[in-house]
């Protein structure tokens, strides 16, 4: 009898860039998770013609590939997914299933945790193994500025959704070779309860705020509408991208794509401007991975003030402007007339 | 004419909240309430379809005996009833043992639904779990993430964005929608709503009244525990700049013009002021 190893599995995602992306951060810390309780690293993939998608995983850390290729899994399908999902959990038992926090991968992974009766942690911003070789996972909760950290003790698999941005992918080696195994699909799938009528990609209006080097962050100290849409403009000067808090958003402030916090977006920016953020725990988990980070708030002792590079204790719309007006300055004498900078008093 | 089930839940209103460094758990007794902005919307997609095509619209919410109000609520805009689980053992359930109990108080006590709407998620907690569970656990189709939804015979049509995909599905009934939190104008509540929040009856039951063993609910059934619960420690050289904004924006180039202008690719130095 041949014994199992025990396993870490990485729910294979790729249906959109960032899905990808995700997937592959899950790979490279799988890989230092599965160390400590001598695990071996499984990618599964649910798809039809995937072929450079196994490649990709292969080459960025995967020991193994569980791979059901058939046309009917050519659309993601949730219903389909978790069926396949749980049988193949079932069979082949692993520790650890990690899932992307994608949207497609929260609604995906509660119904695979409740059909194999495990529990499954939201949105995790870390992954340890403890010294009784659990998944310990920690999550931002309950809109304090509180982590909590939870376990699955008895129940297997211990499940987690990950958020995008917290792992950071691993290199990819060409060379690699992992182990692919095919699973059929079974002959007997339950009917299809939902039907995909319709399923467009839209243009990403969106510019990509996780890749982005300068962000710009606006929340609800910045007072009005009005005053938010100056941030554009300190944007546009820096070269940044704007985001905001969910409190930005649901003024409307804000575009909903624009959101950084839980189920919203982690970066990791060079610089990251923040004004107006008290800094909520779903919007600090997500851009605590900013290289340098300055703060404009009232309020001195604003978790976000305390977590800052430079905190600036001033009201968050002027020293916006005055930034834009100095930035001008200063790029402007630049361009114009270098070292000029007589009959310019613009702060 | 439809039978519909909104479950809402009752959240803290509050940012910082009381918690028992013990047990890791939310003291709610001790935070103010209010309806789950996303549930509110459920509710009144709810409505909305009853405009449309008629329907009967169930409340149902656990927690403590303070998430009547919620329900109170929910009767005052136009839910026609309410029922309120409630009992110390249900407390510290995670989203497994919610939606195992939401389920077991669905199937004995409105055992002949069409649609149940959730919000998509809390913001309390924001796992956007609870709705796929309690769809799994009565073995329904669900669909999270809703922004529309158009209800035609035994079918419900809806339309959601996930991860960037416009999607329209075609759902069977019965079946469970989680519905988006957005912007929408908040409805008046009726004089008769208001009457009918004080005079409806909201029905409570406990885990007996369910026939659930404690074993199965709370946080006893729960897969996942809380091991502890902390403030992030935020080690930063932080830097505190006060006064003018003048005074502020010349000490911050001071300090960083080579740095952020480094970032940005641009040269920030006035050269006879740096130093």
């Amino acid at each position: 009898m041949n014994e199992k190893r025990r396993a870490i599995w990485v729910f294979g995602d790729y249906r959109n860039y960032f899905q990808n992306r995700v997937t592959l951060q899950l790979i490279s810390r799988a890989r230092e998770l599965a160390l400590p309780i001598g695990a071996q690293v499984s990618v599964i993939v649910f798809g039809h013609n995937v072929d450079e998608i196994v490649g990709n995983y292969t080459a960025h850390g995967a020991d193994r590939i569980y791979l059901t290729d058939h046309p009917r899994l050519a659309e993601y399908s949730m219903e389909t997914y978790s069926f396949l999902m749980e049988r193949l959990a079932r069979q082949e038992k692993p520790e650890i299933i990690l899932i992307g926090a994608t949207s497609f991968g929260r609604e995906f992974a509660p119904h695979v945790a409740k059909r194999l009766g495990t529990g499954l942690t939201a949105g995790c911003i870390g992954l340890d193994i403890d010294e009784n070789g659990l998944l310990v996972q920690r999550v931002p909760s309950f809109g304090g500025n509180l982590i909590a950290e939870t376990v699955i003790p008895e129940r297997r698999p211990q499940m987690a959704t990950v958020r995008p941005g917290v792992f950071q992918e691993l290199e990819p080696d060409p060379k690699r070779v992992a182990e692919i195994i095919t699973v059929p699909m079974p002959e007997h799938m339950p009917p299809d309860r939902i039907r995909l009528i319709s399923s467009e990609l839209r243009e990403a209006k969106v510019r990509r705020l996780e890749q982005a080097k300068i962000v710009i962050c606006g929340g609800r100290g910045m007072g009005s509408k009005k005053k938010f849409a100056k941030l554009y403009e300190l944007a546009e000067l820096l070269g940044g991208e704007v985001c905001a808090t969910r409190p930005s958003v649901y003024l409307n402030w804000a575009g909903h794509e624009t959101l950084v916090g839980q189920a919203g977006k982690q970066i990791r920016p060079n610089i990251l401007l923040s004004f107006g953020i008290s800094g909520a725990i779903q919007h600090t988990a997500s851009i605590k991975n900013a290289h340098f980070i300055i703060a404009v708030n009232k309020n001195p002792n604003a978790p976000m003030m305390k977590m800052a590079d430079v905190a600036i204790v001033a009201d968050a719309s002027q020293i916006c402007n005055a930034l834009i007006l100095e930035l001008q300055r200063r790029i402007a004498t630049k361009q114009s007339h270098p070292s000029d900078l007589s009959g310019n008093s613009a702060v | 004419m439809l039978r519909l089930v909104v479950c809402i839940k009752q959240v803290p209103q509050v940012s910082e909240l009381p918690w028992d460094p013990d047990t890791g758990r939310l003291q709610r007794e001790l935070a103010e309430g209010m309806m789950n902005p996303a549930c509110r919307f459920a509710l009144e997609t709810a409505f909305s379809i009853r405009e449309k095509v008629g329907a009967k619209i169930a409340a149902i919410t656990m927690g403590p005996p303070s998430a009547e109000e919620v329900l109170r609520e929910a009767i005052a805009l136009g839910a026609d009833k309410g029922i309120l689980l409630c009992d110390e053992k249900m407390a510290g359930a995670d989203t497994y043992t919610t939606s195992s109990t939401l389920a077991k108080a669905i199937q004995s006590k409105i055992p002949r639904f069409d649609l149940i709407l959730c919000g998509s998620s809390t913001s309390d907690g924001e796992t956007a779990q609870v709705g796929p569970q309690l769809a799994e656990e009565l073995d329904i189709p669900g669909v999270a993430y809703v922004d529309d939804i158009e209800i035609t015979g035994n079918k419900a049509r809806v339309r959601r964005v996930a991860d960037q995909f416009l999607e329209t599905m075609e759902m069977e009934l019965p079946g469970l929608v989680t519905i988006n939190a957005r912007s929408y104008i908040p409805r008046y509540v009726s004089m008769t709503g208001f009457q009918a929040a004080f005079a409806e009856d909201i029905t409570t039951y406990d885990a007996a009244a369910l026939g659930l063993s404690p074993e199965w609910i709370g946080s006893k059934g729960a897969p996942t525990k809380v091991l502890r619960v902390y403030s992030p420690r935020m080690d930063k050289k932080n830097i505190v700049l006060t006064g003018t904004t003048k005074k502020i924006i010349g000490s911050l180039f001071s300090l960083f013009d080579d740095r952020i202008g480094g970032i940005i690719g641009k040269d920030l130095k006035t050269d006879k002021k740096a130093k």
